[in-house]
């Protein structure tokens, strides 16, 4: 089995220092939407001008470089124990050339690592068996303050009158982002669950992250939401960083879940803007970052 | 944008008004979660006893918090290992954390600005207007623009919080932040919060 550890530090340098061309985009044409001299305009310059600065100095874009999440889909024969332990030890070679932050701290004696290993979560390393012979590694860098303004709700919700239902969906979603107002670096991203376990549902609000934005969902009624959604977080009119204006989402991604008769979960994951997602895909002896 | 040199008079921060642009330049302190629980507990409620350690830092972070402004922001820093450190990423983190502490703090040490992200409630706007202060929001995520600002790193306090939740004492030239919080009693936030719960109303009415 290959080493692959060297590969890994270089995807984590490149999902810290450089936005995927779709976010970037996508905040290019939100800076376009903002009239001249608002707050809201003066958010957004800020923000892509500090995008390319950090591409040209191979600089975190934010230095809260969050948890990293890794989804790892390999072809049978290769040995997860092996794959995580060079995950782990790039983890590591990428804090010390600063690519990432000391993030891992320990809930119970406070102490923070240093070197960005905690206990088996964090990393976060998931793995899955996948047919065909490409090892096809996901990573996203999640921080703290979007994540912190993530929401579950159990449906029936009687204050939003949200019943179990997509209109329901749509009633909390919007709630949501209302509640998360500017915190979580607007403009965000959503991840939306709906069903699942608790677990499981904050589990898929987070993996649907991954789409590239402008993708809807396969599922027509899913992507009208999505749609709808978009447009109508918009027009809470919180703006980039809650300065006020008319991006407040840059795009919201949806997915299914099988769930219990007696449960109804909706799980909001928010992103935030520095959106921080990269694939690497391993053919053989050839290896392509996107 | 209006260029200040820290520290600031009360002249300065009643001038300041809500939306106004500003890059400051000067010393100023970082502190987020682990230092406000810190000051909070050895300096300002006392609910537990001040080692001699404690005592020194807080000696020595007065006199910058005195008319100065504290940065909530857990930076990335170069440097480490030689000791010569160097600020790679630097932007705010969400404020509002400190919500429960920040009051007392501006009221304790007498900080007049307070640097962050999200912007804050109730309890630091009223500290705002009587200290009097301001909140001054940074761009979040813009940690490399951010960091070029930051000249120098001066020192670090409580290194043993960890690389984030350390005080870092930093020479910054032409910080660039907003207003959204004044001494008068104005909040972005406040006005925001209240006109988008109006649109949600609208929008779920039916």
């Amino acid at each position: 089995m290959q080493d692959l550890t060297e590969h890994f530090v270089e995807l984590i340098r490149r999902t810290s220092t450089d936005l995927p061309p779709d976010v970037e985009a996508a905040l290019e044409r939100a800076r376009q939407a903002e009239a001249d001299g608002s707050a809201a305009r003066g958010a957004l310059d800020t923000v892509l001008t500090n995008v390319r600065l950090a591409r040209e100095k191979s600089a975190p874009i934010c230095q809260d470089t969050g948890t990293p999440i890794f989804y790892v889909r390999h072809p049978e024969g290769w040995s997860t124990r092996r794959l995580r332990e060079q995950i782990r030890a790039a983890v590591v070679e990428a804090t010390r050339h600063a690519y990432l932050r000391p993030n891992a701290v320990d809930s119970i004696t406070e102490k923070n690592s240093g070197n960005n290993l905690g206990d088996d979560a964090f990393p976060t390393i998931h793995f899955e068996e996948v047919e065909g012979s490409d090892l096809v590694v996901d990573v996203l860098l999640k921080g703290g303050g979007c994540e912190n303004v993530g929401a579950q709700y159990s449906l029936p919700n009687t204050d939003l009158g949200a019943g179990r239902d997509l209109e329901g969906v749509r009633r909390v979603v919007l709630d949501a982002v209302h509640r998360a107002q500017g915190q979580g670096c607007a403009p965000g991203v959503l991840g939306v669950a709906v069903g699942g376990d608790r677990g499981s549902s904050y589990y898929a609000s987070k993996e649907v992250l991954f789409r590239r934005l402008g993708q809807p969902s396969p599922d027509p009624q899913l992507a009208a939401l999505e749609t709808r959604l978009t447009e109508e977080a918009n027009r809470l009119g919180i703006g980039p960083m809650g300065f006020g204006g008319k991006t407040t989402v840059l795009g919201v991604h949806v997915t299914g879940m099988h769930r219990l008769p007696a449960s109804f979960f909706v799980s909001v994951s928010y992103m935030c803007w520095a959106h921080r997602r990269r694939r690497m895909t391993v053919r053989g002896d050839q290896i392509d970052i996107a | 944008m209006r260029p200040i040199t820290l520290p600031f008079s009360d002249d300065i921060i009643c001038s300041l008004k809500v939306g106004d642009p500003v890059a400051l330049t000067g010393v100023m302190i970082t502190g987020r979660d682990a230092a406000h629980k810190w000051m909070i507990e050895t300096c300002v409620r006392k609910t537990r006893p001040q080692s001699d350690e404690d005592a020194q830092v807080l000696a020595a972070i007065q006199p910058l918090l005195a008319g100065g402004a504290i940065y909530h922001c857990g930076p990335v820093v170069a440097g480490l290992e030689t000791q010569e450190y160097r600020f790679v990423a630097a932007g705010p983190t969400t404020s509002i954390r400190e919500e429960p502490y920040q009051g007392d703090v501006m009221r304790h040490f007498h900080l007049q600005a307070v640097i962050g992200k999200g912007g804050m409630g109730p309890k630091t706007l009223a500290a705002c207007q009587e200290v009097p202060g301001v909140y001054l929001h940074a761009i979040g995520g813009a940690a490399t623009l951010i960091a070029q600002t930051v000249t120098r790193v001066l020192g670090v306090h409580k290194l043993d919080f960890g690389v984030p939740e350390a005080l870092w004492v930093i020479e910054v030239k032409d910080f660039p932040a907003v207003v959204t919080m004044d001494a008068h009693g104005g909040s972005l936030h406040a006005r925001i919060e209240n006109e988008s719960r109006a649109a949600l109303e609208k929008l779920l009415a039916g």
